[in-house]
């Protein structure tokens, strides 16, 4: 057995071990036991992390003994691929979930390990328990140690789709999201287990949320930058229903983290809150369904999958257990004290926002899953389309947006009429201006939906710079600090509020670009010859010339295309499609070529304003004749001779191109989507960011009002 | 080779869950439950009592308003220092 295959069997035995340990040690109150529990963990991060690295290798080193390695990779694919490549396997991806699984839990149980002695065992025997399962998939259905024996020469390489940077970051930002959320689950599980319900295991796992929150925020808007610059971008809701699927656990996410904090101050919401923690555990392992099981049409997909049978049974019994656990704790879950929410408080705005959050979630489900659904049913795979998801998408975004600017201009509690008036105020006029500016500009007023997602995000960033305008005025006036020192301060003694009032306006700004480039986006496709010019948006492109080039395992044709408006020179822009061998032996040294994948590098002039975006799509079939010719002629050419005639082809398409295809898209404020993921990573990392720890300090009961102004002064 | 880093993994795993079991020191036991739920919300009261007061400075809370809260604030936070303190005084009695 190889070093590999054996770490991945140990991890399922220690896996179960330690979940059994942990519940033992909780029930008996042995504690070594429960500390055996959690060691578990550390050894399964341990054991995975040498299995890791030994997949890992055997890519890096181009070990095709390894089957994965054969069918994921090859000598010619590059270094920075062969390290992503490992994640481009049904195998590989799933090592890489359980490991980045025991690594997150590891860091849990290692930061919770002096806290917390009722719930982290049963939280530990959680975690393990989707290790279990992950575990199973490994070892008995996705083996990535498989090998070959004899190892073949070369590998099949790496899907040309998948040669993008982004496939160093995306998966793993995505799975990172993913088995996050477990930890929130399985605290929430340990809660309900242990009847604790008050905030502790709020408290203990809510930045766990937060970081999920981040990862599968960014790991998606990184799958879009991606579409956007790769594959061709089919638009909103068009792009992949695995993408989709992953916004699920994200908007639960979103609304968890808002009603944690009414739990946490106000003692509210306790059941909801479990609801929302187990579904978002619930929506991530789902994700991770849909990915791996190839169930739904996808990008994701890569050939049939035998894991969508034990990824439902996991499912089922995630759902079947935590509706038996939220229902036979449902007097937990009750707040302790009948307490009225004020219709003008943070409280009440959060409470909206999250009934719009789980709205929205559920119709990306509905939308989603509805050709499962529809299969079901009628036994005919019918899909929705964007319109059906802008029908509901839209008006609830536009109501998020609002509320995401509503939010911080409330007390928590109670917010008087006049003090809501004066709060609104700024921001309102704010949101007005913007709207009559827009207009004024010439955007036309037949878009009634983006001017209101406009309003929106103008009343939200109105707000935000407005909360942070009134802070810096109130540390000024106790502190006469410089503004920009006094912003820092304030802002670092309140991480949680201003880290939350800036993802608000990373919100704000992607949804700008989202409303832009949804209601005014211009897309043409153009059939031009060099020298030829199509018009869109404005602007005047014209085919100047093809190019061609060959490179080690592709033949790359493409098109150089000037942009001009009114005669002025706006860019030019280059536009390339690469041709990728089949393996089929039959095909001919040059047409196997033409007959395998392709893949299309778009020619983009980004920008704040608009982006102005290309893809080609070179006329092959006018080459056949040519291309039949040389096979022909020369059917057992390799090597040397191989790439000679491969450059006569890729010669002769640029001295007599044939007209190509086009498609030309431009597209307001795109680059608004990825600077708004900036900003809410960075309001995420600010919120994440662990305050200073109170000194504990005891006192006579007579300075008990001292001792808590001095404790405040700390926290 | 393989197998005897097949063997040293294994065992070094093993003995990383089981050392709790043999190990002198006793394991680490961790805060009492009551005691974590109310630093629990003791950190969120004082949170509360920041909160409301950044919300009076900034104009959202009427001073009226303000002052009852505050003092309603106040007066949890006080209570669940005390009864932290009674947790903890019976943790460090036992």
């Amino acid at each position: 057995m190889t070093l590999g295959r054996a770490c991945v069997f140990l991890a399922l035995a220690i896996a179960p071990a330690g979940a059994l340990a942990s519940i033992y040690g909780a029930r008996s109150r042995r504690r070594e036991w429960v500390a055996v529990g959690r060691r578990s963990v550390y050894a399964l991060a341990a054991v995975l992390t040498v299995a890791f690295a030994v997949l890992e290798s055997a890519f890096l080193r181009s070990d095709f003994s390894f089957e994965v390695v054969a069918t994921h990779s090859s000598l010619a694919t590059p270094f920075f691929y062969k390290a992503a490549a490992m994640w481009s396997s049904q195998e590989g991806s799933l090592l890489l979930w359980m490991w980045l699984l025991s690594l997150w839990s590891s860091l849990v149980l290692f930061l919770t390990r002096n806290t917390l002695r009722e719930l982290a065992p049963y939280a530990t025997a959680v975690l393990l328990g989707f290790a279990t399962f992950f575990g199973s998939l490994v070892v008995f259905l996705a083996n990535p140690f498989q090998l070959l024996s004899p190892a073949p020469g070369d590998g099949t390489g790496l899907q040309p789709l998948l040669r993008h940077p982004s496939m160093m970051i995306h998966p793993p930002m995505l799975y990172s999201g993913y088995t996050l959320f477990t930890v929130p689950f399985a605290f929430a599980v340990a809660a309900l287990i242990t009847r604790r319900t008050d905030a502790a295991w709020i408290r203990a796992t809510r930045r766990f949320g937060l970081a999920a929150w981040c990862f599968l925020g960014i790991g998606i808007l990184i799958g879009a930058r991606w579409s956007w610059s790769e594959l061709g971008w089919g638009g909103y809701w068009a792009w992949d229903p695995v993408e989709n699927a992953a916004l699920m656990p994200w908007l639960a996410g979103t609304a968890f983290l808002h009603s944690f904090m009414v739990q946490e101050k106000r003692g509210l919401l306790k059941l909801w809150n479990v609801c929302l923690v187990l579904g978002a555990g619930i929506l991530a392992i789902l994700g991770t369904f849909l990915v791996r099981s190839g169930i739904l049409q996808s990008i994701h997909a890569f050939g049939g999958s035998t894991l969508g049978k034990p990824f439902l049974g996991f499912i089922a019994v995630l759902v079947l257990g935590s509706v038996a656990l939220v229902t036979s704790r449902r007097e937990y879950l009750r707040s302790p004290e009948a307490r009225s929410y004020s219709p003008l408080s943070r409280e009440s705005i959060f409470l909206l926002n999250n009934v719009l959050l789980v709205g929205l979630c559920f119709v990306i489900f509905w939308g989603t899953f509805f050709p499962l659904i529809s299969e079901a049913f009628t036994g005919n795979k019918a899909s929705v389309g964007p319109p059906w998801f802008d029908r509901y998408t839209v008006p609830l975004a536009i109501a998020l947006v609002f509320m995401s600017g509503l939010g911080p201009l409330m007390a928590w509690r109670k917010t008087t009429l006049a003090g809501a008036r004066r709060s609104v105020q700024a921001p309102a006029l704010f949101a007005i201006a913007v709207v009559v500016l827009l207009l004024v500009l010439g955007v036309p007023s037949s878009k009634p939906s983006a001017l209101a997602l406009f309003a929106g995000a103008a009343f939200a960033i109105g707000s935000v710079l407005q909360e942070l305008y009134r802070g810096v005025s109130v540390r000024r006036a106790t502190t006469s600090e410089a503004p920009p020192l006094a912003l820092v301060s304030v802002v670092r003694r309140n991480r949680r509020r201003y880290g939350g009032y800036i993802v608000h306006v990373g919100i704000a700004l992607l949804f700008i670009g989202v409303g832009a480039s949804a209601a005014f986006q211009h897309i043409r496709d153009v059939r031009l010859s060099p020298g030829q010019t199509a018009r869109i948006g404005g602007y005047d492109v014209r085919y100047l010339r093809a190019t061609s080039s060959v490179a080690p395992e592709k033949v790359v044709l493409g098109a150089v295309l000037d942009v001009s408006k009114n005669g002025k020179h706006v860019t030019t822009l280059r536009t390339t499609r690469g041709y990728y061998p089949s393996s089929d032996p039959t095909a001919g040294p040059v047409g196997q070529y033409f007959d395998g994948d392709s893949t299309t590098e778009v020619g983009l002039k980004a920008g704040l304003r608009r982006d102005i975006w290309t893809a080609v799509q070179p006329d092959v079939g006018a080459m056949q004749k040519m291309i039949d010719g040389i096979d022909k002629r020369f059917p057992l050419a390799q090597g040397d001779t191989q790439a000679l005639l491969l450059s006569a082809v890729a010669q002769r398409y640029v001295a007599a191109p044939p007209p190509a295809v086009f498609r030309l898209i431009v597209s307001p404020m795109v680059e608004w989507i990825w600077l708004g993921g900036i900003v809410l990573g960075l309001g995420g990392l600010i919120a994440i960011w662990p305050p200073p720890r109170a000194r504990r300090e005891r006192a006579p009961a007579s300075s008990w009002s001292a001792r808590l102004g001095r404790e405040l002064s700390r926290a | 080779m393989q197998l005897f880093l097949v063997m040293l993994v294994l065992c070094g795993a093993a003995a990383l869950m089981a050392s709790p079991l043999y190990s002198k020191r006793r394991a680490g036991h961790g805060l009492d439950p009551e005691e974590a739920a109310l630093e629990a919300a003791r950190d969120a009261k004082f949170r509360e009592i920041r909160d409301a007061e950044l919300d009076f400075r900034t104009g959202k809370l009427s001073r009226e308003d303000y002052r009852a809260i505050d003092a309603s604030l106040r007066g949890e936070a006080i209570e669940l220092l005390r009864r932290l303190d009674a947790v903890r005084g019976k943790e460090a009695a036992a």
